[in-house]
Formats: structure tokens, sequence, C-alpha cells
């Protein structure tokens, strides 16, 4: 033991500095690192401790696991691909077609970022829902029987509202690659007579190419965790992975199950942190 | 400007007004609206009224608000001692090291808030570390949640901060703790104040772990404005979702206009 003392004092008098990290790394393992290694434990032991392959397999199997895996994947994909082309229209006009106050906007848009994903659900409730805004307006209108509109407690209705609330974080990054674009080699382009689209296509589209790959990879991140505003629009037939995983431990007490979609959910997760911290990175966003 | 022909730049601004109005003004003005609707049967409500708010108020509501305000400022401040001192401490490691952990502490930002929550019942579910129903796992799991953040706002900071002081103080003698606390942390004083306001606006908002781990004497305002919303009394939820805006930006505001008084701009 004194020994060991004896062989480890010089490195740390060496490099006083290196153990400073350990506080706030041994803070994130407890609290992080070891739930997270629990849940995996969990997966594959059943209640008695004993290794069970074959729940894993029967879940991996289950319909619902099915439904809820497809689900969080078309969901995601489509909603990245819409708050792609909103964010994207959206940031062509704020910054290469100001218009007064345009600035105050962007930042309004930018405060969504810090709001709870569950409030676009709740609004969307009083707008879309079967007796919202649209629905008594167009049944007033056309004296119908029956509210026409009727797209909110399914995919869509997810869809949309991961739209709204995302797009923010395709617009910031935007914005900003934009802000770099010379805007002397636009004047000049549209100048020798060059079309909007054109000067879009081949001067302003590739510069915005890593911002969008980048807030793109994030967006299809943070709409696979999704779970407010699935929980909030609490349609029976739209289930994701996050949903699942509180209604099987919260709601029937199945932890064994509710683990291992959660395996599942986290190595889909960090597959997608993993492309976007490789984006990020490689096209220095 | 990209755009020369007057139409059609009107053109372009009609569209932006109609994906802007649809997308963001539109969900907002309704959440104001419903909050203070009296009866909503028509295409608008019939009349307007503050007895949701004064329902809510007199109801859950007060113990709710302070339920997420307690949780936020004590993650928040957690996450941002914890955070920090992370940030400054990667800078003493070795490249490679630096690299790996710099990793680690991003992580959480990328774990589903649900399934953070569900490691929590399953690691704290047992004595000896028997935290399950207590208010201090709620607070970890915000903590959890929002150390990324925190993280990833001190370290950019971090990046931008001009060495030159730093080397300075160091010739002129400065200690290391001396420098740390007189020079570098007043210069990144305005990166602290930005990541403390971003993580209680996250931990204000925090719903999946939230809902997996949190006691019943323990409410926070987003699980009630569940529990209104589910219960079917939509209108509550509305009043209390304004409530819990309205304490968001207030928030975020007011740590602005400290960043901005402290930095003279």
């Amino acid at each position: 033991m004194a020994e060991a003392v004896a062989l480890c004092a010089p490195a740390i008098r060496r490099e006083p500095g290196k153990f400073w990290i350990v506080p706030p790394a041994a803070l994130l393992a407890l609290l992080f690192f070891y739930p997270l290694a629990l849940i995996a434990r969990q997966a594959f032991l059943d209640d008695s401790g004993v290794a069970n392959a074959a729940e894993i397999i029967r879940v991996l199997h289950s319909r619902f696991f099915l439904n809820a895996l497809i689900n969080t994947v078309t969901i995601s994909v489509t909603a990245t691909a819409g708050c792609l082309i909103v964010g994207l229209v959206l940031a062509l006009i704020l910054a290469f077609v100001p218009f007064p106050g345009s600035g105050f906007i962007a930042r309004l848009i930018d405060t969504f970022i810090a709001l709870p994903t569950f409030l676009v659900t709740l609004a969307f409730t009083f707008l879309y829902g079967s007796a919202g805004m649209l629905n008594s307006g167009l049944m007033e209108a056309f004296s119908l029987p029956l509210p026409p509109v009727d797209f909110l407690y399914s995919t869509w209705g997810v869809v949309l509202a991961e739209v709204t609330v995302y797009t923010p974080f395709i617009l910031r990054p935007l914005l900003a690659a934009f802000s770099l674009v010379d805007r002397g080699q636009i004047e000049a382009a549209s100048v020798h007579g060059a079309r909007p689209f054109r000067i879009v296509r081949q001067v302003i589209l590739p510069a915005a190419i890593p911002a969008l790959i980048a807030g793109g990879s994030l967006c299809l991140l943070l709409t696979v965790n999704e779970f407010g505003i699935v929980l909030f629009i609490g349609a029976k037939g739209v289930i994701t992975l996050p949903l699942l995983i509180y209604g099987k431990a919260i709601q029937e007490s199945a932890y064994q199950v509710a683990c291992v979609i959660a395996v599942v959910n986290i190595a889909l997760s960090l597959g997608l942190f993993g492309l976007y911290r490789f984006a990020a990175g490689r096209l220095g966003v | 400007m990209l755009v020369w022909s007057r139409p059609s730049r009107i053109v372009l601004w009609l569209l932006f007004a109609l994906l802007f109005g649809v997308l963001f003004l539109a969900p907002l003005a309704v959440i104001l609206l419903s909050s203070l609707a009296d009866q909503w049967n028509g295409v608008l409500p019939s009349g307007l009224t503050t007895e949701h708010y004064t329902d809510v108020i007199s109801g859950s509501a007060g113990r709710a608000v302070k339920a997420s305000l307690v949780t936020g400022f004590l993650a928040s401040a957690l996450a941002l001692v914890s955070g920090t001192w992370a940030a400054l401490s990667l800078r003493l490691q070795g490249h490679a090291l630096r690299r790996l952990l710099g990793l680690l502490f991003f992580i959480p930002s990328a774990v589903p808030s649900v399934s953070v929550g569900l490691g929590l019942l399953v690691a704290f579910s047992h004595p000896p570390l028997l935290l399950n129903g207590t208010v201090a796992i709620v607070m970890i799991a915000h903590f959890v949640l929002i150390s990324a953040f925190t993280f990833g706002n001190v370290s950019a900071g971090l990046a931008r901060l001009s060495p030159d002081f730093e080397q300075v103080a160091s010739s002129l003698g400065a200690r290391p703790a001396y420098r740390l606390w007189h020079v570098t942390l007043p210069l990144l004083a305005p990166y602290l104040v930005a990541a403390f306001g971003l993580s209680f606006a996250l931990s204000m908002g925090e719903l999946g772990a939230t809902v997996m781990v949190y006691p019943p004497g323990w409410v926070t305002l987003p699980v009630s404005i569940f529990s209104l919303t589910d219960r079917g009394d939509i209108f509550a939820g509305a009043a209390l979702t304004m409530i819990l805006v309205a304490a968001t930006l207030v928030l975020l505001l007011g740590l602005e206009r400290i960043t901005a008084r402290a930095t003279g701009a």
C-alpha cells in the first residue's frame, strides 16, 4: 500500500490538474451511466435474476413493439423532412428577402426552443380538434353534420406538432450559415441575369448543406426521443417507443419489458447522436 | 437582395406570414385565448373570463409552480457547478482523453428522457440507494437531463475565451485558484448565466422523466397540466400552460438583462 502511494505521488505532483475531472465524472457515472447499465442488465434478467433471453425475443417479435418502432421511425423521418423544408423556406426569406421586423420574428421563433413541447399539442386540440376552431368554422360555413378535419389524432397530428417544435433547431444553424454567404456574390449573379432559383441552387444551397445535415440529424434524434407531444395527443393508434416504455413501466409495472424496449430506443438514439456528432464535427457547424 | 421585383417579394412575404402564422403564432395565440375563454362552442369563445386562472391558482397550481421552480433552481444550480467544473477540468486533460470525456458528458442529452427516468427507477428503488418516492429523484432526473446542455454552453464559452488574459495573469504570478476566481470565471460569467437560464427553462418544461419518477407530493407544472387535460379540463390546462410560459419567459428575459448589463452591451 505504502509502495503504491509512493509510486503515485510523483505523478500527482507533476500533473496536479489531472484529477479535477474526477468529481463531475463520478457524479455523472453514478447518476447516469450506472442506471443506464442497470437498464441493460434488467433487460437480460427476469424478476428472479436469472438470465432469460426468451423474454427479449418475445418482446422484439411482439406486435406492440414492432408497431411502436415503425411509428417512431415514420414520424421521425416525416417530421424531420417537414422541418428541413419549412426551415429552409423560412430561413431563405428571413436572410435574403428581409422585411421590417424580420430580426424580431427570427428571435421569436428561437424562443420556441425554450418552451415545453406539449404546448403545441394542447393548442392543436383547440385549433384542429373535433370541436376546435377549424372544424367549427367549416361546419358553420358549409352546414356540415360532422367535423370534416380529422388528422389530429393520427400520425399526421404528431408530425405537424413536431414540425412546429423542431423547425427552430434547423432555422438557427441555417441563419448562421446564411450570414456568412457573400452578399456581393449574389448581387453579381443577379446583375448578370441569374434567376433567383439558380442563385439559390448554385450559391446559397451549397453553403447551407452542412447546416442542413447537422440540423436534420439533430431533428431525427429529438423526434425519436419526443414524449410530450405524443402523450398529449393521446391517440390509441399512435404509440411510439418512449410512450411504450412509459406505458409498460408505469401503467403495467412490466419493468423487464420496459427495459428491453428502452435498450432498443437508447441504441437508436445513440446511433443518431453519433450521426449528428459526425456531421457537425466533419462539417464544422 | 435576392428578389428584386416587388410583387414576387410580396408573394414570398405572404408565404412567410402563412407558415409563421399557422405554425408558430396560431398555437401561442390560441393557448392564450383558450385560457381566457368562457364558453367555447363555436369558432370563437362566447366570452372572456379570468376564472380558469383563479381556479388553478386557488387549486393545485400554487404547489405545482413551487415544485417546478424549486426543482428547476436546484437542478440547474447543480448542473451549473458540475458542468462548469467538468468543462474547466477537461482543459487539463490530454487530447484523446479530453475528446472521449467530452463526448461522455454530452451523451445524457441524446438519451430519451423516459429512459433516463426508467434507469433511475431501476437503480434507486432498493436500499442502500433508496430514492424512489422522494423529491431527490426528481431533482436527479432533471439534473441528468440538463447537465449536458450546461456543459456544452460552458465549453463553448471557454473555447471562445481568449487565452491571453489567463496567460498574462499567470505570468504576473497569479496562483491557479486566484486566476480561476478572478480571471476565468468572471470572463465566463455571461455564458454561465445563459447556461443557467436555458437549463432552468428546460427543467420547467420537462415531462418525460418526471412522469416516470415523481412522488405524489411533488407534482411539477407539466405533470399537473397533463393530468388536467387528461381529465378533460383543457381550459384549466391552457391557463396553467400560460403560467408556465410566462414564468419561463420572465426568467429568460430577466437573465438576459443581467447578462447584457454585466457585459455592458
